[in-house]
This record gives C-alpha cells, sequence and structure tokens, in this order.
C-alpha cells in the first residue's frame, strides 16, 4: 500500500530536516567560539542531502519514490575572522585571535527553512495517516 | 441486477491505487525539498485512468489450475515537473506546488472513498431489505 510508505517518506524528510538543524543550533551556539590557531576554530557545517530510490520489496519492482538522506556534513571553506586582540587570554603569539566563519544571518534563514520543510513532511504524514484511516474504516 | 463483487466499485477501486501510488510520489517530492539536484515527478492521473479503461492484453484461463492474469498495469509513467523557476542547486521541487497537489490529490481520494463507502452501504440496506 503506497500510503504506508508515505511514512517512511516523511520520516526520512523530518529526520534530515532535523540534522540541519541540529546543525544551525550548533553552528550558532558556536559562533563567538574564540581560539587562538586557525585549526582549532569552528568552522560553520551543513547537511548534505541525498534522495534514496526506495525498493518496493513486496512487488519486487522499483517504486518512483525516494527518501532522503543527510550523506554528509560538510565545513564551511570560507575565511575564518581573524581579530588583532592582545589583551585576550586566547590571543596567540602575534595578539591576533580567531573566531568561526559562522554567518548568523545565514543561519537564521536555514534555520527558518529547515522548521518549514519539517512542518510541511508532519502535515503530509497527518494527511496520509487521516486518509488511512478513513480507509480502515470503509464500509462501516 | 447483473453486478459481480469484482465490478461493485467500479472506476474507484482503481482510482483508490493510483491516488495513494501519487500521493506517495508527491510525498517524496516534499520529503527532497531541500536535496541539491532533485527532479520533482508526477504523473498525470486522468491519463492513467483513461488507459485502464481499454484494456492491452488480455490471457485466457482455459485450465482450472491457469494462474489469473493480473490487469493491473506495472507501472505508471512518471513525467518531470517543468519548475517556475530555476535554481542554483538544480532542485526542481516547488514545496508550495507540492503542497496543493498533494492536498488536491488527498481530497480525490476521500471523495473516491466516499463512493465506494456509499455503494457499500446502499447494498448492505438492499441485503438487508430495510
Amino acid at each position: 500500500m503506497s500510503l504506508y510508505n508515505i511514512f517512511d517518506i516523511a520520516g526520512s524528510g523530518m529526520s534530515a530536516q532535523t540534522t540541519r538543524l541540529n546543525l544551525v543550533a550548533s553552528n550558532m551556539a558556536n559562533a563567538d567560539t574564540v581560539s587562538s590557531s586557525t585549526g582549532e576554530t569552528y568552522r560553520a557545517r551543513q547537511p548534505v542531502f541525498a534522495a534514496v530510490l526506495q525498493n518496493e520489496v513486496s512487488n519486487h519492482r522499483q517504486s518512483a519514490a525516494k527518501t532522503v538522506r543527510v550523506s554528509g556534513v560538510v565545513e564551511s571553506q570560507a575565511p575564518l575572522r581573524q581579530e588583532f586582540a592582545p589583551q585576550h587570554p586566547m590571543a596567540n603569539d602575534e595578539g591576533y585571535i580567531f573566531k568561526p566563519n559562522v554567518n548568523i544571518v545565514e543561519e537564521m534563514a536555514n534555520m527558518m527553512s529547515a522548521s518549514q520543510s519539517y512542518k510541511n513532511n508532519v502535515e503530509m504524514l497527518n494527511t496520509a495517516k487521516q486518509l488511512l484511516q478513513q480507509t480502515i474504516k470503509i464500509g462501516q | 441486477m447483473s453486478t459481480t463483487i469484482d465490478s461493485l466499485f467500479g472506476v474507484h477501486e482503481q482510482a483508490l491505487i493510483y491516488r495513494s501510488k501519487r500521493a506517495e510520489i508527491l510525498a517524496s517530492n516534499m520529503a527532497n525539498a531541500d536535496t541539491p539536484g532533485y527532479k520533482a515527478r508526477d504523473f498525470d492521473f486522468k491519463t492513467v485512468l483513461s488507459k485502464l479503461n481499454t484494456p492491452s492484453a488480455h490471457m485466457e484461463q482455459t485450465h482450472h489450475q491457469h494462474i489469473a492474469f493480473d490487469q493491473t498495469p506495472a507501472a505508471v509513467s512518471l513525467a518531470y515537473r517543468i519548475p517556475s523557476s530555476a535554481s542554483l542547486d538544480g532542485n526542481t521541487v516547488d514545496a508550495k506546488v507540492e503542497q496543493a497537489q498533494y492536498a488536491e490529490n488527498a481530497m480525490d481520494y476521500q471523495t473516491s472513498l466516499r463512493f465506494v463507502n456509499g455503494k457499500i452501504s446502499s447494498y448492505l440496506s438492499a441485503l438487508r431489505g430495510e
């Protein structure tokens, strides 16, 4: 029954969006984490989504429906923010501190997009659930 | 009244199958709304259903042990949705379009369900003789 697959599909979407929201939260929380070298500095992380082809095992034929998965997490290659602050306890020998390349505005937009997508998946799942419930009650 | 139990629900039995298939396709479009390179897919319900009314092949059962030939078409031909605006990552899913299509599809599913239900209740009342 195709309607049951919607639970898998919407569930995969919700889990992917949750990963995205988690990374946004992590980026936001670490937006001001200061370190004394470029190697130790936190870099903004973004998930990479990929579609997964669903195998309809019962009919031995491939369905066109695709779930989504997080295929990986990439670190932003944008330059880190370097600041001259000799008084700072984390400053290196030259008096510089390094701040993460997290763009707060970008992260906010990302967060809103992720929560909207999550909501869409929830709505879809609810509708599918209602349809199934009505189907079960057929003839009553 | 010459009605076999197979044709009791008419086209609505098939309609429900394809409506649920379409819901699945639209759901995967929505789940992949943020997947780079994903192309939104859909099928035309009208053409699928009109193909059902013109049976392509029929298998005769000349022996009582023959297995009945599955009349349901194997797969619907899926098409790619033409995006209204291009996106940089190659994704062609417009969440709002998919949402509207999904809602419309759900409504039509319920309509078919209502017809099936009506058929059942009218047959039940005929059987009971109320």
